[in-house]
């Protein structure tokens, strides 16, 4: 167990922790902005999957990342565009539809691969970047500076969600509308366009974390390459209490986790690997129960908002 | 309520005009089969993509490649049903192909077990056969197969520890189950064969499809200090990834060959091949054997294969090395244990 607490373990595990939690980052916050306006949207692993493949298409056959990257934002608009008809519009039941589009998504981007690229191979996608004068600071340096720009953006993103939420017009708009649709839109704001725009938002960074998995951390795509992790995004929504730190920290609770876990099997630790694989999931269950009390949904989350109708 | 009423009458009449159309399908088919050479009609259910570059490739490439050898579509039909991965979805997939009158059913997946044990008694004139596994539960029409992984991993394990500069090998593990634990026992005997003090670090990552955590799990490794990665599962296209970013670690695979994905850096893969068993399975049907056996694929009935790919120099004496060890289980000289 000694072996684990060297610095070479304490810095690797931290630098795949880091890694690790850019597509959490990125889906979980789009979530949020989704949540926060009052739509839940259980697509989202869908829509990373579209976004994953056709970031890692256009990557291959242009060789230009951020044309792969342009791409899988689109994508993104385009499915949250229409989730949020389903969901806004036609006042759908929101995780039903949700869970049809993450199908959707699942099978389109299957089928898209199958069809145009048909075998599994790697591209030239993002490479790690030295920040200049921070990427030279002895350990800190290389534990936090020296990563590829979709990592930077994930974390980026954390201070500006926070920002746009909190301190803006938009925000006060958006997190209204999640709480009281009729209060707002007696007030003149337009909820089904600020709808609209929360869900897209949360499509565009969807999109963008399916792309952060294959132009960044992987490199290649496969036939569900997420295997569920949108799924554990939109739990850590919830985890985070809505709130783009309290995201960031339970995307890093469970990366750090689980890059732990995979240090302690590398090393040899003697704990069986099935308790090793868990302990992500029971750390955040624990956490989650010690936060309870203090987390409160969006009010209005998951009902369709229809003028004059309460 | 009167647009509910509305939308309650066309629903009705949609059903009722879909049922109706459904129901006129079927009286086109039974008039096709009637015709001189009868096709052979295959169907397998998967637990994951075609394309995963290991188990569930590894059986779809085998069909076409018998159907090619028999003639092409018109003398094999193939039907499949890919990512399968939840046995009630697989359950219907089965029941459905055997329904529409398919020869052969393969239901490949050691999940699909109860399943097949079910719905076999159902169509006794049919053949089924799924695996990885042992167990046909006594019926007639019902055959099982698996792979000897272990034997595949142990001649890569010898190939591996000769290769290794590092003196540290990292095996990326899926789940600990079924061909993967089987396959990374026998490359640890391998290992152990050549040089019994050499480090063979294992991680399981707890998913068959976790992609991002199997790339995370192979760069930790090589973060340790190994130079040489093995593994098991679709996932392991992402230890491969790592491999190549480093772009000197080396990759030895399973199931397919997996060396178009890095082809400078895999030395070799274990290959399993299916079309031996595929075609005996099909040509006993005209015999009246609908099942009733297990099959093993082995180096000895060249069942397994070891690809050495031809894009990596391997040195003469590694290779000859290999070769022996193949030679050796083939003839029992070793025994690898699973």
């Amino acid at each position: 167990m000694m072996q684990i607490f060297t610095q070479t373990v304490m810095m690797g595990i931290l630098i795949s922790a880091i890694r690790l939690a850019t597509p959490y980052l990125f889906a979980a916050i789009g979530e949020a902005f989704a949540q926060s306006s009052g739509v839940v949207n259980l697509g989202v692993d869908g829509i990373m999957l579209v976004g994953a493949f056709i970031a890692f298409y256009i990557t291959l056959i242009t060789g230009n990342v951020w044309l792969g990257v342009l791409g899988a934002a689109v994508s993104g608009l385009l499915m949250g565009l229409l989730m949020s008809f389903i969901s806004v519009t036609l006042k759908a039941e929101q995780g039903i539809s949700g869970i049809g589009l993450y199908m959707f998504g699942l099978g389109l981007s299957s089928l898209l691969f199958k069809v145009l690229v048909g075998t599994v191979q790697t591209v030239e996608g993002f490479q790690p970047i030295k920040l200049p004068i921070l990427g030279d600071i002895p350990i800190i340096g290389e534990i936090f500076f020296q990563h590829s720009l979709p990592v930077y953006a994930a974390f980026l993103l954390v201070p500006l969600a926070w920002w746009f939420l909190d301190k803006t017009t938009w925000g006060l708009k958006i997190k209204a509308v999640g709480q009281n649709p009729a209060a707002a839109d007696s007030l003149g704001v337009n909820v089904d366009q600020v709808r609209y725009f929360s869900v897209c938002v949360g499509a565009v960074l969807a999109g963008l974390a399916g792309a952060s998995l294959s132009t960044a951390l992987v490199n290649l795509f496969q036939e569900n390459l997420t295997a569920g992790l949108g799924f554990i995004a939109v739990a850590l929504v919830y985890f985070g209490g809505w709130r783009p730190l309290g995201i960031l920290t339970g995307a890093l609770l469970f990366s750090t986790v689980n890059a732990f876990q995979l240090w302690m099997q590398v090393l040899g630790v003697n704990i069986p690997s099935d308790v090793a694989i868990m302990l992500p999931y029971l750390l955040t269950i624990a956490a989650l129960v010690a936060v309870t009390n203090r987390v409160r949904a969006p009010a209005a989350l998951n009902k369709p908002f229809e003028r004059g109708e309460n | 309520m009167k647009m509910q009423s509305k939308l309650m009458v066309m629903f009705s009449v949609l059903i009722v005009a879909v049922m109706l159309l459904s129901a006129c399908a079927p009286a086109a088919t039974p008039a096709a089969p009637a015709a001189a050479a009868k096709v052979i009609r295959v169907a397998v259910v998967m637990p994951s993509a075609t394309t995963d570059m290991a188990f569930s490739q590894s059986m779809y490439s085998a069909l076409l490649s018998v159907q090619k050898e028999m003639g092409g579509e018109t003398a094999m039909e193939i039907k499949y049903s890919e990512n399968m991965f939840k046995v009630p979805d697989a359950a219907a997939a089965l029941r459905d192909y055997a329904t529409q009158g398919f020869d052969v059913v393969i239901a490949h997946g050691s999940q699909y077990g109860s399943s097949v044990e079910e719905i076999a008694k159902d169509f006794p004139k049919t053949t089924f056969a799924w695996g990885t596994d042992v167990n046909t539960f006594g019926q007639p029409n019902i055959y099982a197969y698996t792979a000897a992984a272990e034997e595949g991993g142990y001649v890569n394990g010898v190939l591996a520890a000769k290769l290794s500069q590092s003196k540290q090998i990292g095996v990326t593990g899926p789940v600990e189950v079924g061909d993967a634990k089987t396959y990374i026992s026998g490359f640890v005997q391998g290992v152990a064969s050549v040089d019994p003090g050499m480090k063979v670090n294992k991680t399981w990552t707890g998913s068959f499809s976790d992609v991002a955590l199997m790339t995370e799990a192979a760069k930790t490794h090589i973060a340790n200090g190994a130079d040489i990665l093995t593994g098991s599962s679709q996932s392991v296209v992402g230890s491969i990834g790592a491999a190549k970013d480093n772009g000197k670690v080396l990759w030895f695979g399973t199931q397919s060959d997996q060396a178009t994905l890095a082809p400078t850096l895999v030395v070799a893969s274990q290959v399993y091949d299916w079309t031996g068993m595929i075609k005996e399975i099909i040509a006993s049907r005209t015999t009246g054997t609908l099942g009733g056996k297990t099959y093993i694929l082995q180096l000895k009935n060249d069942g397994l294969k070891i690809a050495y790919n031809s894009g990596y120099s391997l040195p003469a004496d590694v290779k000859a090395a290999g070769d022996k060890a193949i030679e050796d289980i083939k003839s029992g000289a070793v025994k690898v244990t699973p």
